[in-house]
């Protein structure tokens, strides 16, 4: 019924006291401001996690070869020579919803070529790599199946190989000598830059699995394979039927391999900056609180000293609960005044941590409205016991109040 | 009918361990476009008897009606409402709010209204008010930048705007000098002659013979009850204090 008036009053109050609606919705501002901020900081720093995760592949599904266990000594995963290009093959057949396979072989090996010499990672993989990796080739082309099948002496190489190997000149069409056997570059891929760990991806050379199998570490077995399936829905499917054939290819001996999927790789890798957000999030929001308190503290102290503004305006009229009203709208605009500046501090501080010091920031509009919602919410519940004390003043004792 | 009428009222303070008995039985009637001067000692009960005239507080025994209206029967918010919109209140300390334009000011007791108008409607409302009492050109003034009189007479607008049945002043004049105090007299005496009914409470002798009736009070009984005589008229004191601040000036020059 008198809603309309008492904004007018409320607004006419608060600006009545400027610089103290000011410092007391500070608190508000500085609390808003470090939730954005912090989230902001928390959910760029998972975004770049996340990144490096989707940099490994797109729903890849390995196959590790199992340990090694011989004379009592036991060797990790991928020591033993239990996996072969059969198993590769089998999977390629049988398992349904895949996209891609490759078997892999890996070693180091020194690499010539053009008068320099250069120590990388030579793997064997198939024509699906790059694909199964989401690498794409910079120049040239990938070798193809009929390389695969030809054994051909044909390599893709990295940039970080190409750079080493053939300063300012163009590697693909040029010829490296591994293991003293020349290899044609037919491609180059695109820069990927370090992974997780820490290692240089693009330090790397690829030649067709038979090729490194049968021309440069001459091994019937294989250390890995790599699927990809068709979407992240099916990866939990592919992984268990993949298990089960190759346990069924073993004729029930203990299985001697290993199957990780990359979604548990990404769990692991963002479980930390999930928990580094969750816990600026929380310190930002007992900031957030501190800044409520702030409010009622002053709301406290504004009813006391304006007893005998309550005392006129209860005796010209107002109702207990115009009063009320009056001094939660106060408590209301302030918090939500300062969730609306503490919004503008809170992406500007953002913007300057990325400008300034290079972090990768992702502000969220998520957080950005729920944190303006609780402020609001703040100002209420911090409101709500000085209004109700203003409220029940006896009219006559706030007149007299000195 | 008269405007308020009280009958045999009694108010008891029991503050636990003391009964105050503030006032014992007082039965007055109050007619329109009376002008009734409430005075007394400290303790004689002329302030109990005030804050129930004033409905913010209700009489332990006894039927006051106001316009007709039996306020016994009455909570908390009904009688802000009546105060609203029956009667007006000028307190000795002005209590006007401070950092708030004598408009706004005067505009308070509107936003609590019933029925109130639109904005550009109290606005106007205000700006007569303020009229009446001489101030239509500090409206927009802050009370900080008002003489005490000036401030006096922005409250009395405040107390005017809604139109009330009865004006009621808690000493008035308490925190003003003596010519301030017969200008706001004038104020009052001017009011009263549009037809305006008004109680104040007043300790000092002069200013009660300003009004038509003085209401004397001792230990919370009514013991005179009188119409005033030979009345001051605000105009003719004001020349007369001129007249010898005049005096004093030309001495003063000798």
């Amino acid at each position: 019924m008198r809603f309309g008036s008492t904004i007018i009053v409320a607004l006419r109050a608060l600006r009545r006291n400027k610089l103290r609606s000011i410092l007391t919705a500070l608190g508000i501002i500085i609390g808003v401001g470090a939730v954005i901020a912090m989230v902001s900081i928390g959910n760029g720093a998972k975004s770049q996690v996340e990144a490096q995760v989707a940099s490994l592949g797109q729903n890849v599904v390995t196959v590790f070869s199992g340990s090694f266990t011989g004379g009592g000594m036991r060797g990790g995963w991928g020591s033993a020579p239990s996996l072969t290009v059969d198993d590769a093959n089998a999977i390629a057949a049988n398992v349904p919803n895949i996209l891609g396979v490759s078997p892999e072989v890996r070693d180091r090996n020194q690499i010539l070529a053009n008068g320099l010499n250069w120590n990388t990672q030579v793997i064997g993989e198939s024509p699906d790599y790059p694909q199964i990796r989401s690498w794409k080739i910079a120049t040239g082309s990938v070798f193809t199946e009929q390389d695969v099948r030809s054994v051909a002496k044909v390599a893709v190489i990295g940039k970080t190989v190409a750079d080493q190997l053939f300063p300012e000149q163009e590697a693909v069409g040029q010829t490296i000598r591994i293991r003293n056997i020349p290899f044609k570059v037919v491609g180059q891929l695109e820069p990927k830059g370090f992974n997780l760990f820490g290692q240089d991806q693009d330090d790397i050379v690829i030649v067709p699995y038979t090729s490194h199998m049968k021309r440069l570490s001459r091994r019937t077995n294989i250390n890995s394979i790599m699927i990809q399936a068709a979407s992240p829905e099916v990866i939990d499917r592919v992984q268990q039927e993949i298990t089960d054939l190759l346990t069924q290819r073993r004729n029930g001996k203990e299985p001697d391999f290993t199957v990780r999927n990359q979604v548990e790789l990404a769990q692991t890798a963002t479980a930390t900056t999930r928990t580094m957000t969750i816990f600026l999030g929380i310190t930002a929001g007992i900031s957030l609180i501190v800044g409520g308190i702030g409010i009622m503290n002053i709301m406290m102290v504004s009813v006391t000293e304006r007893t005998r503004e309550i005392g006129i305006r209860l005796a010209v009229g107002a109702h207990g609960r115009d009063v009320l009203l009056q001094f939660l709208i106060e408590a209301i605009v302030l918090s939500s005044m300062g969730g609306v500046l503490g919004i503008v501090v809170g992406v500007a501080s953002s913007e300057a941590v990325k400008y300034f010091l290079g972090w990768p920031v992702l502000v969220s509009s998520f957080w950005a409205f729920a944190s303006f919602a609780v402020s609001a919410a703040v100002g209420m519940f911090f409101g709500f016991y000085p209004a109700r004390q203003a409220a029940q003043l006896d009219p006559i004792d706030a007149l007299r109040y000195e | 009918m008269p405007v308020v009428q009280l009958k045999d009222i009694h108010k008891i303070y029991d503050s636990g361990e003391v009964k105050v008995h503030a006032v014992r039985g007082v039965s007055v009637e109050l007619h329109r476009g009376e002008f009734m001067a409430v005075m007394g000692a400290s303790g004689s009960g002329k302030s109990t008897l005030m804050n129930t005239l004033g409905c913010l507080d209700r009489p332990t025994s006894g039927v006051y009606l106001l316009d007709g209206i039996d306020i016994s029967k009455l909570d908390r918010n009904e009688l802000a409402d009546l105060r609203n919109e029956k009667l007006g209140f000028v307190f000795q300390g002005f209590n006007l709010l401070a950092r708030t334009t004598a408009l706004e000011n005067v505009e308070l007791p509107m936003l609590y209204g019933r029925h109130r108008g639109s904005r550009r409607d109290m606005r106007e409302r205000a700006e007569r008010a303020l009229a009446t009492v001489g101030l239509a050109d500090r409206a927009g003034h802050f009370p900080s930048q008002l003489s005490g009189g000036q401030q006096q007479r922005v409250a009395i607008a405040r107390a005017l705007v809604n139109q009330p049945q009865v004006l009621l002043a808690d000493e008035p004049t308490g925190n003003l000098d003596s010519k301030t105090s017969v200008e706001v007299m004038g104020v009052f005496q001017k009011l009263n002659d549009e037809g305006i009914t008004i109680v104040m409470v007043t300790h000092e002798l002069d200013i009660a013979r300003f009004c038509k009736r003085n209401l004397i009070m001792r230990d919370g009984r009514v013991v005179s009850d009188v119409q005033v005589g030979n009345r001051s008229i605000a105009s003719i004191e004001m020349q007369k204090l001129l007249a010898a601040e005049a005096d004093a000036k030309l001495i003063g020059q000798n």
